[in-house]
C-alpha cells in the first residue's frame, strides 16, 4: 500500500504531531462537541442512506433554477388574495403576538385596503378577528420584506421559473425610512403606497409585458461582482434593473410625468431591486422543497416575535424560537431599546447564499452592518463550514471567484455550533417608528436541533418499515 | 493560608490530552498547590470534587473549568497567565492568511484541499461524535482511521455497510494503531519496511507482533486494524474482508497475519473462505483458549518466511519473595496484553479476575481489587470515558500501582509499557519510582521496536535499573511472573 500524501485529523493533536513528525502533512479540523444533546440525533442523520443522495438533488434542484421576472401585477390577481386577507413576514402568527412593526403594517394595510378610515382604528378590527385573515407570504409563494404585509390592491413581481412554470412573487420596495414594511402608517405611508399602486405598478407592468422577461438570476450574478450583498446593499442591481427597463418604461405610453416619477423613484431607492433578490431566492428554493432525508434548509424567515426555519425533509413544518435584536449601528438617536426583534422574510436571500453569506462582496456596507473588511471575509468563508456546497453562478471575486456558500445544513450548523449570519435592517418596536437602524443577526440557536430531531425521527420511521 | 479559585468558561474547548498536558503545565508553576484544568464532563467534575474544588453550578459537558489551589491570593494572577499561555500554546493556526479559519469538520477540511492523492482521515474525537466525523471521510471517498472508543455497535455497523458499498477501509472504531504504507497512526510502532502485512482486530496484539518481528529483522509493510469487533457476528469482518483485499493487493506483502480474539464462528468460517481464494497466504493469530500466544505466532511468521527464531531479549531480573508466594497482580495498559496474559496465567494457577473478565462470575467490583489473582486492563471503554488513553495519561494505573505495590497480599507485579508514536514520552520515567518502592518483584512486558522515539533499550535500562525484569515478549514476562509466586508452567 502507499504511504498516504495527507491526514485528515479530527481529535487528539498528538496524533497529528505524530504524523508530522514522520513528514507527512496534516490538515487540523478544529473540533468542537456539537450543540448540546445533538449527538444521537446527528448519528442517526448521518446513518440515513437518503441523506446524501437528497442533499445533492436538493442543492441541485436550488442551484438550477434560473429566475426570470415576468410580470408586475396586483396581488388580488396573481396570488387571488381578497379584501380581508393579509400575508405577513414569517412563520405563522396572530394579532396578539404581533410585534409592533408587523402590527404597524397590518394597521397601514388596514387603512390602504378601505377596512378602516384612519390606521388607529384597526386595532379593534384585528383585535375582533371578524373577516380578517393573517397568514405567512411563505405559503402562498410569496416573500415579504420585514412586516410583510400583502394585501389585495398592492402590486408585485412575479418571478418564475420558466424550466417548470412555477412562480415567487414580492411586493414593490417601498423604500427607506417611514415606510409599512417597518411598521410605518402615517399619511405620507399610505399616500406613497397609494401612488405605487395607481402609477408604478402599471408602468413598471407595461414595461416588463413589452420587454419580456427580465433574468433575475443573471443580475444577481453581476450585482454580486458589482458589490452588492443583496440584502442589505442593492444599489448596483438596481440599476440594472432600470437599465433593462428604462426604455420600455419610457415607451410605455403613460404621461412623461408620471414615467419620470417612476423613475426617479426607482433611481432613488438603493433596495428597489431586494423585492426582485427575495422572490428569485424564493422560487430558488423552493426547488428544493419536499425531499426526504435532505437536511438543506428551504426557508428562513421571521416574524417579528418569532424566528421560524423549514427543511427539505421536514414538509412545511416551521421549527421555531425567540427572534433576536440585531447588533449594528442606529439611525439619529435610536438604540437598541428602541428596536424590535428580527423581521421579515429577507432572511431568504442568506437561505440562497447570498445577504450575509455573501459578505465579502460587498465591502462597502460592512461598517454599515457594524463589522469590518476582514470581519466580511472571515464571515462569508465561516459560512462555506455550515453549507452543502457552492454555487458556481454566484461568485465572490475577492476570494478567487469562490461560490457564494449553498445550502445551509441542519445537520452542519448543530455539529458546528456556528449560525447562519443574517444582514438586517431594524424596525421600531412601537408600531407606526419605522426604521431605526441595520445590523448583523443570527438565528436562535435551538431551532436547529429541533428540526434534527424531527429529521432524525423522520429517518428512524423510514429504517423501521 | 491556601487560596482557591474555581472559574467557568463558558464554551471553551480543547481535547482531553491537550488539557491534561494544560493542567500539568499550570501545576509546575511556582505558588500552585494543585491545578485542574478540564471540560465539566460528569467525569471531570467527580474529579474536581475528589481534588476538593467545589464545581460551580449549572456546568454542561460544552463548558471548560478551570481550577487552582495556590498558597496564597498573590499566585493567582501568575497562575492565570499560565493557563492562558499554555492554552494558547496548545491551541495551532492554521498557515496562510488570518482570514482563512481551521476547518471545523471532517468534510470541510476534505473539501478544502481537492488536489486529490491518497488522503486519509484519522478520527479520535470522543465516541458519540465519531461515526458523524467518520462518515464525513466515507462520502467524500476517504478511507478512516477511527481511533476513538465509545462508539455504539449499530453505528460501526452503518460506518462498515457504507464503506463495503463503496470499496472503502474503515479501521476501527477502537483501532489503536495502524500502519499504512509506513506510516505509523495512533498508536504505532515505527517499523522497517518488509514483507509482512499485519490485519489486526486489537491494537495492542498487533504492536506486540511488530516488536517481536523487529527484533527479528523481519519489517512490516502495513498493519491495519479493523477494531475489536469486526469479526463479531454482527459486524460480520467487513473490515477484515477489505484489510485482506487491500493487503493482498500488495505486491510487496509476501504473508498476511490476521491478529485477533476468537472470532464468531461464522464469521472466521467466512473469512478463512476469503482468505483461501487471495493469492497471498494468510496466517490465522488467534488468542484464545487452547491457541498459541502472540510470541508464538510471531515464530510461526518467522518459520513461514524462512527466517531464523532469535531468542527474546531480557533486561534485567527479579528476584521472588522471600516466601515465594503472594497473588499475581496484573496492570495493563494494553487490552490485548492484558488478555493474552491472562490466557497463559489462567492455564497455570487458574481463574484470573478482572475487569475484561474471561467469565462474568471473574468480573471485579468497581474497586477494582479482589483478594484473588487479578489482572486489570486501565485502557478499556469504562475506564476511558471522558479521560485519556492510559498510554497518554499514566496517572489512574500509577494511583492503582502504588496501592498495589504496597499491599502485603501482592507476590508479583505484571506491567505492560507500550512504546511508539502517539505514546507517552518518556513512560519510565513515571514507572521507575514506583517499580522502585515495590516491596514484590515486577516484571514488565516492554513492547516497542529499535526505531521508537522512546529509545526501546533506553526505556529497558531505566525500568531495569529501577528493580524489574523487562521482556520483550509478553507471553514470556507472563510466564516469569508465574514462576516468581511459584507457579510452573
Amino acid at each position: 500500500m502507499t504511504t498516504p500524501t495527507r491526514i485528515v485529523s479530527a481529535g487528539a493533536g498528538l496524533f497529528a504531531d505524530a504524523i508530522e513528525a514522520q513528514a507527512v502533512p496534516v490538515s487540523r479540523v478544529d473540533w468542537r462537541p456539537p450543540m448540546p444533546g445533538t449527538e444521537a440525533d446527528l448519528a442517526t442523520v448521518a446513518a440515513d442512506p437518503l441523506r446524501r443522495p437528497a442533499n445533492e438533488q436538493a442543492l441541485a434542484a436550488m442551484l438550477g433554477v434560473q429566475a426570470l421576472l415576468v410580470d408586475v401585477a396586483p396581488a388580488s390577481e396573481v396570488l387571488g388574495l381578497h379584501r380581508g386577507e393579509f400575508l405577513h413576514a414569517g412563520p405563522p402568527i396572530g394579532w396578539e403576538t404581533a410585534s409592533g412593526p408587523l402590527r404597524g403594517g397590518l394597521m397601514a394595510g388596514a387603512a390602504l385596503e378601505g377596512l378602516v378610515d384612519d390606521p388607529e382604528m384597526a386595532v379593534a378590527l384585528f383585535e375582533s378577528g371578524d373577516g380578517i385573515s393573517l397568514e405567512p407570504c411563505h405559503h402562498r409563494d410569496t416573500v415579504g420584506p420585514m412586516a410583510g404585509v400583502v394585501t389585495p390592491s398592492m402590486w408585485m413581481f412575479v418571478l418564475e421559473d420558466p424550466a417548470t412554470g412555477r412562480r415567487a412573487h414580492c411586493s414593490l420596495n417601498e423604500g427607506l425610512g417611514k415606510v409599512l414594511r417597518y411598521g410605518a402608517y402615517s399619511p405620507e405611508v399610505l399616500d406613497r403606497l397609494r401612488w405605487m399602486s395607481a402609477v408604478l405598478g402599471p408602468v413598471l407592468q407595461k414595461a416588463v409585458r413589452t420587454s419580456g422577461p427580465v433574468d433575475a438570476t443573471g443580475i444577481l450574478t453581476q450585482m454580486l461582482q458589482m458589490g452588492d450583498e443583496a440584502h442589505n446593499r442593492n444599489r448596483a442591481g438596481t440599476l440594472m434593473l432600470l437599465r433593462d427597463l428604462s426604455p420600455a418604461m419610457v415607451d410605455s405610453g403613460f404621461p412623461s410625468a408620471d414615467v419620470a416619477a417612476a423613475l426617479r423613484f426607482i433611481g432613488g431607492n438603493d433596495h428597489f431591486f431586494l423585492n426582485v433578490a427575495m422572490p428569485t431566492c424564493k422560487l430558488a428554493l423552493d426547488a428544493a422543497r419536499g425531499i426526504d432525508g435532505s437536511t438543506m434548509v428551504v426557508a428562513m424567515a421571521r416574524n417579528g416575535t418569532e424566528f421560524g426555519i423549514q427543511t427539505s425533509g421536514t414538509g412545511d413544518q416551521w421549527f421555531t424560537g425567540p427572534a433576536q435584536v440585531a447588533d449594528g449601528l442606529f439611525l439619529g438617536d435610536y438604540g437598541p431599546d428602541d428596536a424590535n426583534p428580527d423581521i421579515g422574510d429577507s432572511a431568504i436571500t442568506e437561505t440562497a447564499g447570498i445577504g450575509g453569506f455573501a459578505m465579502a462582496t460587498a465591502p462597502a456596507i460592512v461598517r454599515l452592518v457594524g463589522g469590518s473588511v476582514p470581519d466580511a471575509l472571515a464571515t462569508t468563508r465561516r459560512m462555506h463550514e455550515i453549507t452543502l456546497g457552492e454555487n458556481p453562478r454566484w461568485s465572490i471575486p475577492v476570494l478567487e471567484f469562490q461560490g457564494v456558500p449553498s445550502g445551509i445544513d441542519v445537520s452542519l450548523v448543530c455539529r458546528t455550533g456556528i449560525l447562519p449570519q443574517i444582514n438586517t435592517g431594524m424596525a421600531g418596536k412601537v408600531a407606526g417608528v419605522g426604521q431605526v437602524g441595520a445590523g448583523l443577526v443570527t438565528p436562535p440557536a435551538e431551532i436547529f436541533p429541533q428540526a434534527l430531531a424531527q429529521l432524525a425521527a423522520r429517518a428512524r420511521a423510514r429504517s423501521t418499515t | 493560608m491556601s487560596h482557591t479559585h474555581v472559574e467557568l468558561r463558558r464554551g471553551a474547548y480543547a481535547d482531553s490530552v491537550t488539557l491534561l498536558q494544560v493542567s500539568r503545565t499550570v501545576a509546575a508553576g511556582a505558588g500552585v498547590e494543585a491545578a485542574q484544568v478540564a471540560m465539566a464532563t460528569d467525569l471531570n467534575l467527580d474529579v474536581l470534587a475528589g481534588m476538593g474544588f467545589a464545581p460551580p453550578p449549572d456546568v454542561t459537558a460544552n463548558d471548560m473549568v478551570v481550577a487552582l489551589r495556590l498558597d496564597d491570593e498573590a499566585a493567582l494572577a501568575p497562575a492565570l497567565v499560565a493557563v492562558d499561555a499554555a492554552l494558547a500554546a496548545s491551541s495551532r493556526v492554521a498557515a496562510g492568511t488570518v482570514e482563512l479559519a481551521p476547518p471545523r469538520t471532517t468534510g470541510s477540511a476534505l473539501s478544502r484541499d481537492a488536489n486529490g492523492g491518497d488522503v486519509l482521515a484519522l478520527v479520535s474525537v470522543p465516541g458519540p461524535s465519531a461515526f458523524v466525523e467518520a462518515m464525513d471521510a466515507l462520502d467524500a471517498g476517504h478511507d478512516v482511521m477511527v481511533f476513538s472508543d465509545n462508539v455504539p455497535l449499530d453505528q460501526e455497523v452503518a460506518l462498515k455497510r457504507t464503506a463495503t458499498e463503496r470499496g472503502l477501509l474503515v479501521m476501527g472504531p477502537d483501532c489503536g494503531t495502524a500502519v499504512v504504507g509506513g506510516l505509523g497512526l495512533g498508536f504505532a510502532n515505527a517499523v522497517v519496511p518488509g514483507p509482512v502485512g499485519i490485519v489486526a482486530a486489537s491494537g495492542t496484539g498487533c504492536q506486540q507482533l511488530m516488536a517481536l518481528l523487529d527484533h527479528a529483522d523481519l519489517g512490516v509493510g502495513s498493519a491495519l486494524g479493523v477494531g475489536g469487533r469486526d469479526l463479531s457476528a454482527d459486524v460480520g469482518g467487513l473490515s477484515t474482508r477489505e484489510s485482506l483485499r487491500r493487503l493482498d493487493d500488495d505486491p510487496a506483502i509476501e504473508l498476511i497475519v490476521v491478529v485477533s480474539k476468537p472470532p464468531a464462528a461464522e464469521v472466521a468460517a467466512t473469512i478463512r473462505e476469503y482468505a483461501a481464494t487471495l493469492g497471498t497466504p494468510v496466517e490465522f493469530a488467534l488468542l484464545g483458549a487452547g491457541q498459541p500466544d502472540l510470541t508464538a505466532a510471531a515464530e510461526t511468521v518467522l518459520a513461514r518466511l524462512g527466517r531464523e527464531v532469535p531468542d527474546w531479549p531480557v533486561w534485567g531480573e527479579a528476584t521472588a519473595r522471600a516466601d515465594g508466594g503472594g497473588l499475581l497482580r496484573g496492570l495493563f495498559v494494553g487490552g490485548t496484553l492484558c488478555d493474552e496474559a491472562m490466557l497463559v496465567a489462567t492455564q497455570v494457577i487458574g481463574p484470573i479476575r478482572s475487569n475484561i473478565p474471561f467469565s462474568p462470575e471473574l468480573a471485579l467490583g468497581p474497586d477494582l481489587d479482589a483478594d484473588a489473582h487479578l489482572m486489570i486492563d486501565f485502557g478499556d471503554d469504562t475506564l476511558t470515558s471522558g479521560r485519556a488513553h492510559p498510554m497518554i495519561d499514566p496517572t489512574l494505573r500509577l494511583e492503582h500501582l502504588a496501592e498495589v505495590a504496597a499491599d502485603p497480599r501482592t507476590g508479583v507485579l505484571l506491567l505492560d509499557v507500550v512504546l511508539g508514536h502517539g505514546a507517552e514520552d518518556d513512560p519510565a520515567a513515571s514507572l521507575a519510582p514506583a517499580i522502585a518502592r515495590a516491596a514484590c518483584p515486577v516484571v514488565v512486558a516492554l513492547v516497542g521496536t529499535t526505531s521508537d522515539p522512546q529509545g526501546l533499550s533506553r526505556q529497558a535500562e531505566a525500568l531495569s535499573a529501577a528493580g524489574a525484569e523487562v521482556h520483550l515478549s509478553n507471553a514470556a514476562a507472563c510466564c516469569r511472573a508465574l514462576e516468581l509466586i511459584g507457579g510452573a508452567r
